[in-house]
Formats: C-alpha cells, sequence, structure tokens
C-alpha cells in the first residue's frame, strides 16, 4: 500500500501552490518528499534540476538546510530558547562558520523583516501564535531558501493572524520564492495561485486560481473595524 | 561531525536547562573530587611513611642476629646472640663499599638525673651511628670513636628524654645515672618524632655500644649491626658478601640456614609503602565508584533529555542537522569535563582542608590531576555515547510528529 501513488507534479520557481486533501490523502508524504525528509520508494524527485531520491540522509540534511524552510502548524520552536536563538538554529548546522555576533547580526536583520524587531530576546511562550508563527518564519528565511513549506501554518491561528501569515507570504513569493503550502482551508487556499488537490494517494485536481491579496483583505478587515466602532 | 558549532548548541542547551546541567555536573564534581581526596590522602600518608623509611638512612643494610629456641621457647629476633663485635669488625674490614658500621645494643631502664626519673630505651651504638642514620645533634657533640674504644661514660639523649628529665635545662654537660651509672651528657639529638609504627623516637638514650656492654646492659652479643654502603648501585653485592663473610665466620655449612638475618632499607620500605599503597588504592576506588554514579546520572539525564526534547530533535534536523549533529555526547561530555574541572578543584580545597585541620598529610600529584581529568571526560563519553545515538538515529519525520 502506497501513500502516494504516480503522482506527476512540477512545480516552477516563484509558484505559490496549496496543496490541500483530506487526512489519509498522502499530502503529507507528498510533502515530506518535497521537503527531503522522507525518500520516495520509487520513482524521482528532480530539486533544481538534481536527482535528490537517492541521496542518504545526510546529503539530505544539507538540502534541507540550504534550500528550504519549513514552516509548521504547531510553530515547533525551542522552548525555553529566545525569538534570536530560534532563528539561528539552522546557521548552526550550515556549511558557513560565523560567529556568535555574525549570527546575532543575522538573525535580528530577518526577524525584523517578520515585524518582530525588538522581540527578539522573548521566549516563545512570551509571544502570541501569530508571533511565534512569524519566528518560524523568520527561521525558516534565514539561509536564503528557495522553497518555503509550510504545513497548515495557519492551522493553530485566529483568521486576522492567519491572513497577516499569508501576507507574509505572498511579499515573499513576489520576492521570487517558491511557496508550497498544505492546508484543508479553502479560503487559505484561495491566497496560492495554484491549487493542487489530492485524494487517495492520487492527484484529483491541478488548477490556477485567481488569487486573493492577504494585503487588501487585511485593509477590508480594518476597515470593517473601524466602522464597527463607529 | 562539525564540533565547533555543535559545541556551541551543546553550550545553549546546557544553559537552557541550568539547574538541570548544575545538579547533573555536581555528580561528576563529587565523584572528580573524593578521587582527587582520597588518593591525595593516600599518598600523602605514602610519603610520610616513605619520608619516615629514608630517616632510617641511605643504602642501610641491617643484619640482625637469629632467634633461638631454648625449652621450647622461641626467642626474638636476636636473641640467638650470634653477632658478635667481631663479626662487626670483620665487615668493616673486609666488604668494600662499607663506608659505616654501627655495632648496636638495646634495652630499656630507667635514668635519673636530680630529683627526676624516667624509663627510656638505651641504644648502644658505634660513632658511625649518627651519619648512617643522619641524625644530627641539635645541640653539643656526639660521642667520639675514641669514647667507644674506651667505654667512656658518655651519651647522647633524644628530645623527649631531655625534656622529661631537665625541663627547659640545657642537659649538655650534666650527669645523667643510667642503672646508677653517671654518664656525662654530650649533646641532644634532633627531634625526629613518630616512627611508622608510632613509636616516638626520640624518646632515647645513645651512649657508646662498648659502654653499654660493660657497664649498663652487659654480655658480649649485638642485637643487630647498621651498616651503611656508599653507593647504592653496590647494596645488593655488599649485602650478599656479608651474607657469605658472616656464614663463614659463623661456620654455617652450605644448606644449613643462617643464624642471622639480612635486610636492607629498601626491602623494609617496600614493605611498610604496600600497606599504604593498597589503602590509596581502596581510597580511590571507592571515590572511584562515585565518579561512576555520577556518570550514570549523566547517562540518565541525557536519555530523559532525548526522550522529552524528540520534538526539539526533529526541528533541528529539519532545519539540516545531521545525526552526528545531535549535541547529546557533546552536552555529556562537556558536563563531565567542567564537572571534572570543578571536581579537581574542590578535591585539592577538600585536601588542603584536611591537611590543615586535620593535620592529615595529604600529596596531590599532577598525574592525579590529569588522570581524574580524562576518566572524567571518559565517562562523559561512555554515558554520552548510547543517548547520543538514540537521537542521532531518529527518523525526523517521526521525531517531528512525537508529542
Amino acid at each position: 500500500m502506497h501513500a502516494v501513488r504516480g503522482v506527476s507534479l512540477e512545480i516552477r520557481r516563484a509558484e505559490f501552490v496549496a496543496l490541500m486533501g483530506a487526512s489519509g490523502s498522502g499530502k503529507s508524504t507528498l510533502m515530506n518528499i518535497l521537503g527531503c525528509l522522507d525518500r520516495p520508494t520509487s520513482g524521482r524527485y528532480v530539486l533544481d534540476d538534481a536527482d535528490v531520491s537517492g541521496l542518504d540522509r545526510d546529503r539530505l540534511a544539507d538540502i534541507r538546510n540550504r534550500k528550504i524552510g519549513f514552516v509548521f502548524q504547531n510553530f515547533n520552536l525551542l522552548p525555553r530558547t529566545s525569538a534570536r536563538e530560534n532563528v539561528e538554529l539552522p546557521l548552526l548546522y550550515s556549511a558557513q562558520h560565523l560567529t556568535n555576533a555574525q549570527l546575532r547580526e543575522k538573525a535580528d536583520r530577518v526577524l525584523a523583516s517578520v515585524g518582530l524587531g525588538g522581540r527578539e530576546d522573548h521566549h516563545p511562550s512570551q509571544l502570541s501564535g501569530g508571533q511565534q508563527q512569524r519566528v518560524a518564519i523568520a527561521r525558516a528565511l534565514i539561509n536564503d531558501p528557495e522553497i518555503l513549506l509550510a504545513d497548515e501554518p495557519t492551522g493553530n491561528l485566529d483568521s486576522r493572524t492567519s491572513i497577516e501569515i499569508i501576507a507574509i507570504f505572498q511579499q515573499l513569493n513576489e520576492r521570487g520564492i517558491t511557496i508550497i503550502m498544505v492546508t484543508h482551508e479553502q479560503d487559505i487556499a484561495a491566497y496560492a495561485r495554484r491549487n493542487v488537490v489530492m485524494r487517495d494517494g492520487i492527484l484529483l485536481s491541478d488548477k490556477v486560481v485567481t488569487q486573493r491579496t492577504a494585503a487588501a483583505e487585511l485593509d477590508k478587515l480594518t476597515a470593517a473595524t473601524s466602522n464597527s466602532e463607529e | 561531525m562539525r564540533v565547533g558549532s555543535t559545541f556551541n548548541v551543546a553550550l545553549r542547551a546546557l544553559r537552557r536547562n541550568k539547574m538541570r546541567s548544575v545538579l547533573t555536573a555536581l555528580g561528576i564534581i563529587i565523584g572528580v573530587g573524593a578521587v582527587i581526596a582520597m588518593v591525595g590522602i593516600g599518598n600523602g600518608a605514602k610519603a610520610q611513611v616513605e619520608a619516615q623509611i629514608a630517616s632510617l638512612g641511605q643504602n642501610v643494610i641491617l643484619i640482625f642476629s637469629g632467634s633461638t629456641t631454648s625449652s621450647g621457647i622461641r626467642t626474638g629476633w636476636g636473641g640467638a646472640g650470634t653477632l658478635k663485635v667481631e663479626d662487626a669488625e670483620a665487615i668493616r674490614r673486609e666488604v668494600p663499599g662499607v663506608i659505616g658500621v654501627s655495632e648496636e645494643v638495646v634495652s630499656t631502664t630507667q635514668v635519673a638525673a636530680g630529683n627526676q626519673n624516667w624509663f627510656t630505651r638505651i641504644y648502644g651504638e658505634s660513632a658511625d651511628y649518627f651519619d648512617i642514620r643522619q641524625w644530627p645533634l641539635a645541640d653539643g657533640a656526639p660521642f667520639t670513636p675514641q669514647d667507644v674504644r674506651s667505654a667512656n661514660k658518655v651519651c647522647v639523649i633524644g628530645r623527649t628524654t631531655a625534656t622529661q628529665i631537665y625541663g627547659n635545662e640545657d642537659p649538655v654537660g650534666q650527669i645523667l645515672r643510667v642503672k646508677e651509672v653517671p654518664f656525662t651528657i654530650t649533646g641532644v639529638l634532633t627531634p625526629k618524632g613518630l616512627s611508622t609504627q608510632g613509636v616516638d623516637q626520640d624518646d632515647i638514650v645513645i651512649m657508646p655500644y662498648t659502654s653499654a656492654m660493660k657497664r649498663v646492659i652487659g654480655g658480649t652479643n649485638l642485637r643487630n649491626i647498621n651498616v651503611q654502603i656508599g653507593d647504592a648501585g653496590q647494596l645488593e653485592a655488599a649485602q650478599q658478601q656479608i651474607i657469605s663473610l658472616l656464614r663463614q665466620r659463623h661456620n654455617i655449612r652450605p644448606g644449613r640456614d643462617d643464624d642471622f638475618t639480612v635486610r636492607n632499607q629498601q626491602e623494609i620500605a617496600e614493605a611498610a609503602t604496600a600497606t599504604s599503597r593498597v589503602m590509596t588504592l581502596l581510597l580511590g576506588a571507592i571515590a572511584g565508584v562515585s565518579l561512576v554514579v555520577g556518570g550514570i546520572g549523566i547517562m540518565n539525564i541525557m536519555l530523559v533529555s532525548v526522550t522529552e526534547r524528540t520534538r526539539e530533535i526533529g526541528v533541528r534536523m529539519a532545519v539540516g542537522a545531521h545525526g552526528n549533529d545531535i549535541q547529546f555526547l557533546i552536552e555529556a561530555v562537556t558536563l563531565s569535563s567542567v564537572g571534572g574541572v570543578i571536581g579537581i578543584v574542590c578535591g585539592i580545597g577538600a585536601s588542603r582542608i584536611l591537611s590543615a585541620y586535620a593535620h592529615w598529610p595529604t600529596l596531590i600529584s599532577l598525574s592525579s590531576i590529569l588522570i581524574a581529568f580524562l576518566f572524567s571526560a571518559a565517562v562523559g563519553v561512555f554515558f554520552g555515547f548510547y543517548p547520543a545515538r538514540q537521537a542521532a538515529r531518529l527518523d525526523p519525520i517521526e521525531a517531528l510528529r512525537y508529542e
């Protein structure tokens, strides 16, 4: 019994793909393969013109470190560890050797870019869910990856915060980062440019959608809130 | 493994759990501290024994008269009375390398001066004795070979005897009555303290052996002969020569046992230090047990950490850590080596305190410090290896999903 069968999928640079499907549809397995966390038992995975399906654990780890950023539903930040140190984590495992000062400088810059300037020393328990997810995004971005893999990134967030996080994804996508996002929420998937739906290990549909703009949604929400206040 | 950054990671993780890290290291601190202090005490005791043995003199051969059995009662060494003054003279004359010979007779008796009296040991010796035992005088002068030849009524006394009889007065030149025979005190010996057997070596009166034999003890037999050899290399040869010379002089046919016993100082030293060596080993072994217990403590915490931090390991792997980069081995080694260093400092402190307040001699050698440090690091490697391997083998997907 294979979780994923005969799936042929090509994702181009700078795409924003939402991967959808019920649980058991094989989307997690597909994500794990795309994220180089798992290897296909058969078939090929070509990443950046290189076949990575036969690589060993350590080579895959290096690829994850260099090319892929992960964002998880439950954030997966290290507890009792400052936002800055959480963001520095991938740098500690990268080939380049940075001094502690360089690590710090780089982490602080990325944290600022996701709107967390001034909260570098906060521990996850001192941050809201949205802020924790921003730390996780900063961690995913620290090594300038080509792909950002997000597994239900808004699953633990309220709707407004979800849109804020998606807005960050859209900004990153405009800068040329490929984003692959697993979600089961139709309205979140609507912010992607391409929706892929899986069922029982095969591709059910793969279509380009008209992308909703998160920034515009946020403006609308803000306007609605201020209206109701008046 | 990228040691530099893994070390960085390990330090961060240890800092995150400060209390736990300190408590875990405490096991090693106590273990290493105990080893250092215990071995220090053992070595100190050994060094003290060795110093006392050395105070017997350098390159000394002791010849004891044999024992004898009379009506089924066996006397101890010296009882047979087989050693004569002539034997000592023959050794002085015929054995090469001999630089000093002292004929020795020993007795205990009451000595008195004025209205004070004291029970002490009387040693009859030759004038070489003070050189052989490396026992200089604190005051006055030793008796001379002339005194020995003439059996003059002169003696030197130890510090204890001097204090007991004369208090704070200067005993030199005073008259000491030994068995009612008046002896003139020519000097007072420097204090030597207790011997390895706990005997007060300063509770003594030393006089020419001729005087002792003629005026105090009586008899013509020596209890033993002290011989000093000039060169340590000649010690063995001289000992053999003394044995064959005495066998010849005592007409002992081949195959019969000697009627005397020859020991050299090295043998005596070895026997005496054997005990303290065993003690050092024993103390070290007991302390070593606590070090191993400390190591098990590290392993325990590391295993708990691997389970508790499974998700963390998953995250680390997801962002690019290799199995070998997972820091548990380095965490364990860091804990045990830092614990080792602190333990060494504590151990040195503890033995200093013992020396200062309990007056136990302690001796901390560089080698015991090095061994303790290397051993504690090895404990970290040994007990960190298994948890680290457990962590390295985790599947990142499983680890990330772990609740």
